[in-house]
């Protein structure tokens, strides 16, 4: 029986196969399902700080509307100081969600302001959390800002988010970075124990008929696997933090094309929303299958073994375009 | 121990006493007493437990006439039970009032007091509605401040326990149910020592009870009621007795003492006056004031009204006295005195001491102002050798010459009192701000504070004024801080200037705070000259601060509140500096720490960069502007405007003497146009180049403010450069026509709504469209000019338009314009498109609500007429009976139409058969067939005109009649759900041809955003703050019922041409149509520009399904129910999660939301299955399936 186990973070984990961030955190019934069905993990759904504001401003806006402006109708909506937001109900399904499973719990979350990611990482590390993952991306439109001032601004960020918890902290970040592995050094050097590529985003598409911008994410497929099947491969034994694949994960050889590449664990959302829990179970057998026909003994034996630094060929990884190669030559003595 | 104080209002100071005493609250809502029912709810949703620990369980009725069935019923079966009401309200529970007494039953209603709709609807207070039931048997107690509210809330309860008598306990509405005083608080400890727990046992025990039955509400003959209704009599005896020992006991618990009857003044007093309620502090303040100059007056303050204590009453009385002023704060037209004043002489008569001579006098009706100088007035007149009795003072009477001279500069305000006026802009946060302000002052410092604050007429671009005063002594004086009072007056909108005359309060040596784009260096030249010149003959202190920019800078958007509070704090100085502000940050905290941390984030930041911002202004020797204030009205304005309707939007309507006024509340219509209120920041600008004129722009206009004429291009001879135009592209005005779309940019209010619904999309910019919002000061000037030139080009003949299509029914003048609803309003596109439609022959009955507010409340009204001067003729009853009012106004029609036809054919001979028969078989169905008939009717009336015959005479008067008229029904849920619903549902079953619009936005809108049957499952309003838990009552169907009512359900949002089309035959069915129309409304809480789109989420997704039923289809063997909104595409909370008031509810109770969202979907499948299977039907009776 091939061992399966893997850790990430320092956690401790049965197999690599770990939900990544996605709504499906959102009902603990959810999550114990997933449990049952072989997940190692569970990334939870992000805490954005972004809409923690909006849904606060909005509320205050609405609240505010009309009121003490006319006679016989001091407000228009009842208040009372019941109606309230607060990152409360995110802390109480971390802490609902460590009560009802024993795998990890990993919070998730998305700051904007500075006070705001520090005293977030500290309630979500108060309320349980095995592990925060934190959800960085940006989309520099400005014209003045340059690559550099925005990886400096996130490393800083990641220095001062490890400062202020003791549980382990990753960082999921985006593939836009001029130079990923330098950008990705910086990160684990800043504290982060591991780094999570990547992170999707939405696009936003034209709708012709109306003229107006719409916005959908798509689910990902297996052919998005290769993304960060390249860099991961690239920096494995590279960068001092566990690498953690997401996106494109649907299958067994999806996952042991991400250990292979040197991925701690192979983190997947698309395939569990949209096939369910039941998704897990197959992936997983298969996964012991193919371990137990090429007589694998353990996980750990294929983490990084097709990395770069492994292959035979570590120019594959740096090709970014079709090359016609006849055959390859070499120095002889 | 120190005695906890607080600041809260009066109906916050009784609610407080009244949730604490009883088990059962039936409430309703009812401006100024709705407060009370609202904190009541509050109170229970959120757990608190009433003084035995248990909650009170708080239920809201229909009206207040099955508030006041259900509190009998509660009491009947031995709940210790009330209700809140004013006004109207109050004449409704007058049959169970008298049930209740009847039956000698325990319990408080409490009353924040207000005028009864007369010549015209008021919200203001005075005792008409308490004196319309001083009859029924009920005790009335009056209160005449925030702490007797509070305290005598208590003393009634204890006194109805014991005495069995219902006690009845008012207060001033507004006056004192809305000023915020610094009171003591009654505790739990204090209520347990004074309320008998005994007397309610008892009170529990003579309930109703299966095991010891009773019979209570007997038939009885002329044998024995009378004898009966004697009976009572030792209880009312007993009642004056026992609620003086009940004022005891409570002076013991708390050490406020009262009595039935409270004297104040000197010992030796000759002239006294007797008031009560709020008036009655304002007589006892001024003789106190008056006495300790040595003159003999006194004031007899009357707590206990009914039963009418003769004894008490004449034991208050020093022996000294010689006259007597009775004043009332209500009107008996008709009557040989008004109550109080009949109560007096009689109890003088009936104490022989009749040798002391009284008058009587009315004073404070709708709140009006009763100040110091006016007792003074009253006290004058009595040492006049004859005095005036039936006398008002307050008014200038020119007419019956009842009024009192009043001589404004007698004031009594002590020195030590600091007085402070703002003037603020109803969304900018200024009322909200000085409530906090104002609670600081009163719990923070040792300062006694009062804060009333008062509001202008319209819903959006609302002035506010907000009047503080506080100093070491208890602050009595209910009444405005009056002109040269004030130490502080602060502007927080700097466009105020050029039309408020603010500084008239200002006393020498004040304070002035502006909030002002311009910086201390530049402000002075940007002020009138008026401004200008009170500054520097008052000799004031002038601060700036650029509120804007701060309110920019930290998020507040347009809200001043925080910033302008800060400023006054800082330069006032009540409390040091750090003080304050540590201060204002903790009540930011508790007022908006529930919202999150960047609500209170930003209300931090904006205090703190309140003081880097805050300057004061050297102020120069000169005057120096050229500007001018403007005047409220333009000098082209009809007299009646000019000099009533400006004065009162100048806010000098309390000098207009009687004399200027209608008799009968007639008022002309179209005044709105005169009033120019300049709201809106931003306009609609026309793009002409690229505009299809389909007209949907000026359709969703709520405030009629952006229009489209198609006219003869000729006349663009006279056009200014900037009017801009286009060649029709319209098929039946092509050749020769141009077309324009023009905005009133006085009148617009911003609300985007136009920009919203253009479907043009500039193809080199897809975010233009063919109007887009443009700042509106640079535009202002030359928009005017051009709307005005706009406005001059003749209407095309209503004839030539066919109105079926949007674009050409937009063609058709709106009649109701420039109204004051809130800017985006979702009724009033259907109103105004009524009035394009029918509007030059429409009858208007519309029920009290926002609708009855924006369409009839003064200075000016949007009803508007025609070039011809037609319009909608409109009145306005009730809120309950706006149906039957609809009613009669059609059987008038069809009366006069049938009499009118019957004289007509008796002149068959003199005006020829074929005239008489074109008259009475006139086809009428089209603008055409209508303008024909009246010309008939003008050629009629003509030659009639030279007949002396009485029928004749007769004819011409009725004549018009035979020109069709449209009756419409117009009203809110609250209404035709809920109040109005009996008779809704009557007028509907006559068959009469009625059209009633049903403006339904699923809240009474106008008191505040209560719960109706219209309230929709799952979200959250005012008297259901856990969330509705059942469906919203389904009208259009409980209609459709009857086969012969038309009905249809719209949403102009989702389908404008629905809309249009279910007006239309609406209109055209002879018979009663109901229109129930989908309107968006500011309590739904989220942005009204985005109601469009609302609209179509709430179709596609099953909550508004649209359709039509039409019986004339029946009869045609067509099935009549049309449902043209397809199968629900979305979920319910697609919809349902745009809206604050569904999203709350996640954020109270995020299980029961999912629960009752759930629930909300199924309602929509069901609803939508039903309506299926219905339409479905066939209704061809030969076919076989």
């Amino acid at each position: 029986m091939p061992d399966l186990s893997t850790t990430y973070l320092g956690l401790k984990l049965k197999n690599p196969l770990v939900a990544s961030a996605s709504p499906l955190s959102k009902k603990v019934e959810r999550a114990r399902k997933l449990e049952e069905a072989g997940i190692a993990a569970i990334v939870m759904y992000s805490l954005f700080e972004e809409q923690i504001i909006h849904e606060s401003l909005e509320l205050d806006h609405f609240l505010n509307r009309g009121s003490e402006s006319y006679a016989e109708a001091m407000s228009y909506l009842p208040d009372g100081g019941l109606y309230g937001i607060s990152p409360e109900k995110y802390l109480n399904q971390v802490a609902g969600l460590k009560k009802a499973v024993n795998i990890p719990v990993i919070g998730s979350l998305n700051g904007v302001s500075k006070g705001g990611w520090t005293s977030y990482a500290r309630k979500i590390e108060e309320a349980g959390a095995d592990a925060l993952e934190l959800n960085m991306y940006y989309i520099a439109t400005d014209m003045d800002i340059t690559s550099g001032d925005i990886e400096d601004t996130q490393v800083e960020l990641v220095a001062e988010v490890k400062s202020a918890i003791k549980i382990p902290l990753a960082v999921k970040i985006s593939p836009f970075v001029t130079s990923l592995p330098n950008f990705a050094r910086r990160l684990a050097e800043a504290g982060a124990d591991g780094l999570v590529l990547f992170n999707r985003f939405y696009q936003p598409d034209f709708d012709l008929d109306e003229l107006e911008i719409v916005h959908s994410l798509d689910l990902s497929t297996s052919a998005d696997l290769r993304l960060p099947l390249r860099w991961i491969s690239i920096l494995h034994g590279k960068v001092n933090a566990d690498l953690a694949l997401t996106s494109g994960v649907h299958t067994h050889k999806d996952v042991l094309k991400a250990m292979m590449a040197g991925a701690k664990v192979a983190m997947t959302a698309s395939n569990l929303l949209h096939n369910g829990e039941q998704a897990i179970g197959p992936i997983l057998n298969e996964l012991e299958e193919w371990m137990k026909e090429r007589e694998y003994e353990s996980i750990g034996q294929m983490q990084g073994s097709m990395s770069q630094t492994s292959v035979k060929e570590p120019a594959a990884f740096e090709r970014a375009n079709y090359m016609k190669v006849l055959g390859s030559y070499r120095d002889l003595p | 121990m120190k005695k906890p104080v607080i600041m809260i209002d009066g109906n916050e100071a009784t609610a407080s006493v009244a949730h604490r005493l009883n088990e059962v609250i039936a409430i309703y809502p009812i401006t100024p007493s709705s407060n009370m029912g609202e904190f009541a709810d509050e109170w229970s949703a959120k757990g608190k437990k009433n003084l035995w620990g248990t909650i009170p369980l708080v239920v809201e009725m229909q009206s207040e006439g099955g508030a006041a069935g259900a509190v009998h019923g509660a009491l009947q079966t031995g709940a210790l039970t009330t209700t809140f009401t004013a006004s109207q309200g109050l004449l409704l529970m007058i049959p169970n009032m008298y049930k209740i007494a009847g039956e000698l039953t325990s319990t408080v209603f409490h009353v924040a007091a207000r005028s009864i709709a007369a010549h015209a609807l008021s919200i203001y207070g005075d005792h008409q509605d308490v004196m319309a039931v001083r009859q029924t048997g009920w005790a009335l107690l009056s209160s005449g401040s925030v702490q007797e509210a509070h305290d005598f809330a208590a003393i009634a309860q204890m006194s109805t326990l014991k005495s069995r008598v219902p006690f009845l306990h008012f207060f001033d509405g507004f006056r004192t149910s809305h000023e915020v005083n610094k009171i003591y608080q009654i505790t739990d400890e204090d209520l347990r020592s004074l309320v008998d727990d005994e007397l309610i046992r008892a009170h529990r025990a003579r309930g109703l009870n299966p095991n010891t039955p009773v019979l209570r509400g007997s038939a009885q003959n002329p044998d024995v009621y009378f004898q009966m209704r004697e009976a009572v009599n030792k209880y009312y005896a007993a009642t004056p007795a026992i609620t003086q020992e009940a004022m005891d006991k409570f002076a013991k618990v708390t050490g406020r003492h009262y009595n039935l009857f409270d004297y104040y003044g000197h010992p030796e007093a000759e002239r006294v006056v007797v008031a009560m309620g709020s008036g009655g502090e304002t007589v006892e303040e001024t003789v106190k004031y008056l006495a300790a100059k040595g003159e003999k007056v006194g004031a007899v303050r009357v707590r206990l009204y009914r039963p009418f204590p003769v004894e008490h009453f004449l034991k208050a009385l020093p022996k000294s006295v010689k006259s007597i002023a009775a004043l009332d704060r209500t009107k008996e037209p008709g009557a040989s005195g008004e109550p109080l004043y009949l109560d007096v002489v009689n109890a003088l008569v009936e104490g022989q001491r009749s040798n002391i001579k009284v008058i009587g006098g009315r004073y404070g009706l709708s709140s009006k102002e009763f100040t110091p100088a006016m007792v003074k007035a009253v006290l004058d007149e009595m040492s006049k050798p004859e005095p005036k009795n039936h006398f008002t003072v307050g008014i200038h009477d020119d007419v019956s010459h009842t009024s009192l001279e009043v001589d404004p500069s007698f004031q009594i305000e002590d020195e030590g009192t600091v007085s402070c006026v703002f003037f603020g802009l109803g969304s900018d946060g200024t009322v909200g701000a000085n409530k906090n302000s104002i609670k600081i002052i009163g719990e923070e410092t040792d300062n006694f504070a009062q804060g009333y604050f008062y509001y202008d007429s319209k819903k959006s671009g609302t002035v506010t004024m907000s009047h503080l005063r506080f100093g070491p002594k208890p602050i009595r004086a209910p009444y405005l801080i009056e002109l040269n009072q004030a130490n502080f007056v602060a502007c927080h909108q700097f466009t105020f200037l050029e039309r408020v005359n603010m500084l008239k309060y200002a006393k020498t040596g004040a304070t002035f705070l502006l909030n002002s784009l311009y910086g201390p260096d530049e402000v002075w030249e940007q002020l009138p000259v008026e401004v200008q010149k009170d500054i520097i003959e008052k000799k004031l202190k002038f601060f700036v601060i650029n509120g804007y920019d701060v309110a920019e800078k930290t998020g507040m958007g347009g809200r001043m509140n925080t910033i302008m509070q800060t400023a006054f704090f800082a330069i006032s100085g009540i409390l040091p500096r750090e003080a304050a502000i540590a201060e204002i940050k903790h009540a930011i905290e508790k007022s908006y720490g529930k919202r999150g941390e960047a609500v209170v984030r930003k209300n931090f930041e904006a205090v703190d960069s309140t003081l880097e911002n805050l300057y004061e202004v050297k102020v120069p020797a000169e005057i120096t502007s050229k500007m001018t204030r403007r005047q409220p009205v333009p000098s082209e304005a009809p007299k009646f405007v000019r000099e009533v309707l400006g004065e009162i939007i100048g806010a000098n309507g309390d000098t207009i003497p009687v004399s200027a006024f209608p008799v009968d509340g007639t008022f002309p219509t179209g005044t709105t146009q005169w009033e120019k209120r300049n709201i809106a920041l931003e306009i609609p600008v026309w793009d002409e180049n690229i505009c299809i004129q389909c007209g949907k722009c000026v359709m969703v206009c709520p405030h009629a403010v952006i229009r489209h004429k198609v006219y003869d291009e000729k006349l663009l001879a006279d056009a200014s450069e900037s009017f801009k135009h286009m060649p029709s592209k319209f098929k039946e005005f092509s050749q020769g026509y141009a077309y324009t779309v023009q905005v009133a940019p006085e009148d617009c209010t911003g609300c985007t709504l136009c920009v919203e619904i253009c479907p043009v999309k500039d193809k080199t910019q897809v975010g233009r469209k063919a109007i887009n919002m443009e700042p509106q000061p640079p535009l202002r000037e030359q928009e005017a000019k051009n709307w005005d030139f706009f406005m001059q080009i003749p209407d095309l003949d209503r004839k030539l338009i066919n109105p079926s299509t949007i674009k050409n029914s937009q063609l058709l003048r709106p009649l109701f314009e420039f109204s004051g609803a809130c800017a985006g309003c979702g009724e009033t596109p259907y109103v105004k498109l009524v009035s394009q439609l029918f509007g030059d022959r429409a009858v208007i009955a519309n029920a009290t609500g926002c609708s009855s507010i924006y369409g009839g409340n003064l200075p000016t009204t949007p009803w508007a007429v025609d070039s011809k001067g037609r319009g909608p003729a409109w009145s306005n009853s009730l809120f309950e009976d706006n149906a039957e009012f609809g009613l009669g106004m059609r059987l008038t029609i069809d009366k006069q139409v049938e009499y009118a036809r019957e004289l007509l054919t008796g002149f068959e001979k003199e005006l020829g058969r074929e005239f008489v028969s074109a008259l009475l078989n006139a086809e009428q169905s089209d603008d055409a067939g209508i303008e024909a008939q009246r010309e008939r009717v003008a050629e009629l009336k003509e030659k009639l005109g030279r007949s002396s015959d009485a029928r004749a005479r007769d004819l011409i008067g009725l004549a018009d009649n035979l020109v069709k008229k449209s009756v419409w029904i117009i009203g809110g849920d609250g209404w035709a759900y809920d109040i109005g619903y009996g008779g809704l549902d009557h007028v509907m079953a006559s068959g009469r041809n009625v059209n009633i619009l049903v403006l339904d936005t699923e809240v009474y809108s106008n008191t505040g955003g209560q719960a109706s049957k219209a309230t929709p499952r799952a979200a959250v309003a005012k008297f259901a703050m856990g969330g509705k838990g059942l469906p919203k009552k389904d009208l259009g169907l409980i209609a459709m019922s009857y086969g012969y009512v038309y009905v249809a359900r719209v949403a102009m949002g989702a389908n404008d041409q629905q809309t249009l089309r279910a007006m239309l035959e609406a209109e055209s069915y002879d018979g009663p149509s109901l229109i129930i129309a989908y309107s968006p409304c500011i309590a739904h809480g989220y942005d009204m520009a985005r109601s469009l789109d609302q609209a179509k989420l709430a179709v596609q997704s099953g909550h508004w399904p649209m359709y039509r039923y039409d019986p004339r289809l029946a009869g045609q063997g067509q099935n009549p129910l049309i449902i043209e909104s397809k199968e629900p595409s979305i979920p319910i909370s697609q919809y349902a999660y745009n809206e604050t008031r569904y999203k709350m509810l996640t954020q109270l109770d995020e299980a029961r939301a999912e629960e009752l969202m759930r629930e909300a979907q199924q309602d929509a499948k069901s609803r939508w299955t039903l309506y299926q299977q219905m339409a479905a039907m066939h209704y061809n009776g030969d076919k076989k399936e």
